[in-house]
């Protein structure tokens, strides 16, 4: 049953409108996850035409081993295989627990070049009980079947050496192909614990 | 028909009421270009919202070649020079597809000084098919009649020599009168394709 006032619906089907814009999706909490994967039509998941951009958020996510990056790849198939052309860039910066150091420096090691393999997100993870990464990244009218499609992420991170890491990165999936899942894993171990959020932007 | 609870009234005339908790995140308005010379935001920009988010999405130039800019530009009351003064800063990141170009740096030629001309938000945006702009930028208390009015904005390019360019442009509007109204547009051409959508932040 629906409930229509003055000639507007204010809810039915089950859902109602109360004009927020931001729309919490899904959350995955990792426990000893080899990957974290967010699949269209899977599990409660929406990546599609639906929104015009989706944000992630990432809280606390920490490696089971030290010194591990963390990444993350696309696909175009459902999932079925990762891999889609990517050029991004990489900056950040930094500063030590002691003071002694602080840069703002592009990487080259980080980034990609039209390549199909793991995109870094995080880099030099640190595995002490209290290091973890924290941050947010949008990707942008992944449904769209003329453009590339980008993406913008940004990072803060407790790297193993203990430095305070403030990483930029973005790029484009040089595809126009629509992207339908994504998925996050470390370059060594698992993710040991943390949560990562997907949320809609109407 | 009204829902009152309790003494509280939830609903009416065909509206959530106002004291009703929704999200922050508010879609005001979308503009959709076809090979329009400008995107204009000609009302809703108010002392509603302490915050005014845009969202430009997968914005095409008409126009490829290296002095193109997608920029934007304020003005206050039902004024239409959008010739405001501002004073900004640009930096990026920027990576080639043939991985022979990798760098963060400041762009000088990007910023202005007390300047009133569009102010670039992504230049040398690609104009193939396939190449776009997508972004975030956020408005601060535009309807101050205290202070000037900063600006954050950062976008994801496809520059036209196949660069990803990560782009970050800050500044403000040296103007204590309020601000009403946002233009987009591209320099030496139209806005082909894309839209841009406007929120006001609780």
């Amino acid at each position: 049953m629906g409930l229509i006032s003055n000639g507007t619906t204010i809810f039915d089907a089950g859902a109602i409108s109360l004009g927020g814009s931001m729309t919490f999706i899904k959350k995955l909490t990792a426990s000893s996850s080899a990957s974290l994967q967010f699949i269209h039509g899977s599990s409660g998941v929406v990546f599609d035409s639906t929104y015009k951009e989706y944000v992630f958020t990432f809280k606390n996510i920490h490696p089971q081993t030290d010194n591990s990056s963390l990444t993350f790849q696309v696909s175009t198939n459902g999932g079925t295989s990762y891999g889609v052309n990517t050029t991004t860039t990489y900056f950040r910066g930094q500063h030590e627990e002691d003071g002694s150091s602080s840069s703002l420096t592009y990487v080259g090691s980080d980034d990609i070049a039209d390549d199909t393999g793991f995109i870094p997100l995080s880099e030099d993870c640190g595995n002490d009980n209290d290091q973890n990464c924290s941050g947010i990244m949008s990707i942008f009218n992944p449904a769209d079947t003329t453009f590339v499609k980008h993406w913008l992420h940004n990072m803060s991170a407790m790297q193993r050496n203990d430095y305070a890491f403030n990483e930029f990165m973005g790029g484009y999936f040089n595809t126009t192909s629509a992207i339908n899942a994504v998925k996050f894993e470390f370059g060594a171990g698992a993710i040991d614990a943390g949560d990562i959020c997907l949320y809609g932007i109407k | 028909m009204g829902i009152i609870s309790n003494g509280t009234t939830l609903l009416d005339a065909g509206a959530i009421d106002s004291g009703i908790a929704s999200g922050a995140m508010v879609l005001l308005s979308t503009l959709t270009a076809s090979n329009s010379a400008t995107l204009d935001f000609t009302s809703g920009i108010t002392s509603t919202y302490k915050e005014y988010m845009f969202k430009y999405i997968n914005v095409h130039p008409s126009a490829n070649n290296t002095s193109t800019f997608f920029g934007f530009q304020v003005d206050t009351g039902t004024n239409t020079n959008y010739a405001q003064t501002m004073t900004t800063t640009h930096f990026r990141g920027a990576h080639s597809e043939a991985d022979n170009h990798a760098t963060v740096q400041v762009g000088a030629d990007r910023d202005q000084a007390e300047g009133t001309a569009l102010q670039s938000l992504a230049y040398a945006v690609g104009g193939n098919a396939d190449e776009c702009i997508s972004g975030t930028m956020s408005l601060f208390d535009p309807a101050s009649s205290t202070f000037v009015k900063h600006f954050l904005s950062r976008a994801n390019v496809y520059y036209e020599a196949d660069i990803t360019m990560d782009s970050f442009t800050a500044g403000y509007v040296n103007t204590t009168t309020a601000l009403t109204r946002v233009r987009f547009k591209m320099t030496g051409g139209n806005i082909e394709s894309g839209i841009i959508k406007m929120y006001g932040i609780v």
